[in-house]
């Protein structure tokens, strides 16, 4: 396997596996009014990052525990009637913040912080891209699995328990999905930006979808060629990789929304066509 | 023959009762309307049947392989999530364009299958609630003040609507209503709730019933006099069932002077 010495093969790979699983994910934190809490989720796990180097365990693991407890902690807070915005700002921020303070205790490891922060996706490893795949695709089975009672359970609550599902077994579907995201974004991305990947495609997606079926297939597809026009700016312009990928899909974004602006106003006028 | 009995049935919201002691059972074919004013335990009463609430005790009774269509009270739909009336009709389970085109005509609204969800007018997305719940073919059709947000003749047709459903599928009807001269004319029988059964029978015996009197007043001013009404009535000691007719609140009116010279 020749071709996965290239590093930049290797990176527009972890980049696509997080593509795949972030932009189908993304419609349901789009649908759910769930931003917040993504970015919260995402934040924790610089915590996660911290207490897997004190410990000396695996990253992954450390990031996904920490991330699964966050968003474990709001989901249970969110039924009990707290203001959940502030609640999730105050989760979101301090998380970040301890998550940082607690990098900064750690002597004698050379912590590169700037690449959990904002990703390092043109080091990833082979081991990186199958843990990468792993939990995308797992991910993807999951939501594949529950896709209509997610739906439904997305749509009201009382409307799904009338037809025998419970919704808060598929809340807990969709945050173990998103923590698995997140573990598996913070190398490509970083924990500032996930939150993008999980929202921009399926905004852009948003302008050209009767159905939710239509919205993930296309929110994928942008959310790839977003990661791949992102990675290939990145090298001709020599900017961070990260956020070049996230400044091309939210360009993406606007060009999508104008264009539904002018479609939308074409329609008006010609109403027979 | 019975559908659903509750017997003694006491429901519970965050630990604080909402209804106790409740008596119900709705037979096949009927059309129950619940009354009652905000926060009597109409809703929780539905939540029950459907089984989204579990009883804090007392038992509930359904005949085997019940089937219930459950129209919600209201259902925002973000304007983020793409939604067609058919694909609508397909959650949770998928169900076939001839089902989905009976269905919709059977609610008066053929036609609209390809229509975003969110473009419907408030009467049309209750009738496509409506044929939602008529996929199923069910033995009980739940609606939990469905007609909320409509007009006048918007509500009339919606409930003309019900009653010819009930025609043609034989169903049983259960529904939460606030629009007193329509449920009357068009229920075979009413339950008055306010934390319990305060009254029940045909809708001509429970308008002269002292209760519902106290409840909503009589005439067209009844509507008004439920949004009016305070209802800080206190229970008598004897428990809190009043069986039949023969509630004895003591209902404090503050549209009414109490104390005449």
């Amino acid at each position: 396997m020749n071709m996965l010495d290239d590093f930049m093969v290797r990176a527009a790979l972890a980049g696509i596996g997080v593509a795949l699983a972030a932009a189908p994910l993304g419609c349901f934190v789009v649908w759910r009014r769930m931003a917040y809490f993504g970015d919260a989720t995402a934040h924790a796990s610089i915590l996660g990052v911290a207490l897997a180097l004190t410990f000396d365990v695996w990253i992954f693991g450390g990031v996904l525990v920490t991330a699964l407890l966050m968003a474990s902690t709001i989901s249970v807070l969110s039924g009990r009637g707290y203001a959940m915005d502030t609640m999730l700002g105050v989760l979101a921020h301090s998380a970040l913040a301890f998550g940082l303070v607690a990098v900064s205790f750690l002597q004698g490891v050379r912590v590169d912080l700037m690449a959990y922060l904002f990703g390092d996706i043109l080091a990833v490893s082979r081991m990186d891209i199958a843990v990468v795949w792993s939990g995308a695709l797992l991910v993807l089975v999951l939501l594949w699995w529950r896709w209509s009672s997610l739906l439904t359970a997305t749509l009201n609550p009382e409307l799904a328990r009338a037809s025998g599902i419970a919704p808060q077994r598929e809340q807990l579907i969709l945050t173990l999905a998103l923590a698995i995201v997140v573990a598996v974004a913070i190398k490509v991305v970083g924990v500032l930006l996930i939150a993008a990947m999980l929202l921009i495609p399926a905004a852009t997606a948003r302008n050209f979808s009767s159905t939710p079926e239509r919205m993930a297939v296309l929110a994928t597809l942008i959310g790839m060629v977003t990661v791949i026009a992102g990675i290939a700016g990145s090298f001709h312009l020599d900017t961070p990789t990260g956020p070049t990928i996230v400044s091309v899909g939210t360009l993406c974004f606007v060009a999508a929304s104008l264009l539904a602006l002018a479609l939308g106003s074409l329609r008006r006028k010609n109403p027979q066509r | 023959m019975r559908l659903v009995t509750l017997r003694a049935a006491t429901l519970r919201h965050s630990g604080a009762p909402v209804l106790e002691n409740v008596d119900f059972h709705i037979d096949r074919g009927e059309i129950v309307t619940i009354l009652g004013p905000n926060g009597s335990g109409k809703s929780t009463l539905l939540r029950a049947l459907i089984g989204a609430l579990p009883l804090s005790s007392g038992t509930m009774e359904k005949v085997a392989d019940l089937k219930i269509g459950y129209v919600p009270q209201k259902l925002h739909i973000d304007p983020t999530l793409p939604l067609t009336v058919r694909r609508f009709l397909s959650l949770p389970k998928r169900i076939s364009n001839a089902a989905a085109q009976t269905a919709l005509e059977e609610a008066g609204v053929a036609g609209l299958g390809q229509r975003q969800m969110t473009q419907l007018s408030g009467g049309q997305f209750q009738r496509v609630l409506l044929a939602r719940a008529l996929l199923s073919r069910p033995d009980l059709l739940i609606l939990d003040e469905a007609t909320q947000g409509l007009d006048q003749p918007g509500s009339a047709a919606f409930y003309q609507m019900i009653a010819s459903v009930r025609r043609q599928l034989g169903c049983a009807v259960l529904m939460v209503s606030h629009e007193l001269h329509v449920v009357m004319a068009a229920s075979d029988r009413v339950i008055c709730l306010n934390g319990h059964v305060c009254c029940e029978g045909a809708p001509a015996q429970v308008a002269t019933a002292p209760e519902y009197r106290a409840l909503f007043g009589t005439g067209t001013l009844g509507t008004l006099a439920l949004y009016r009404h305070d209802h800080d009535h206190s229970h008598d000691a004897a428990g809190h069932r009043h069986p039949g007719t023969s509630c004895d609140h003591q209902h404090g009116h503050s549209g009414e002077p109490h104390e005449h010279a």
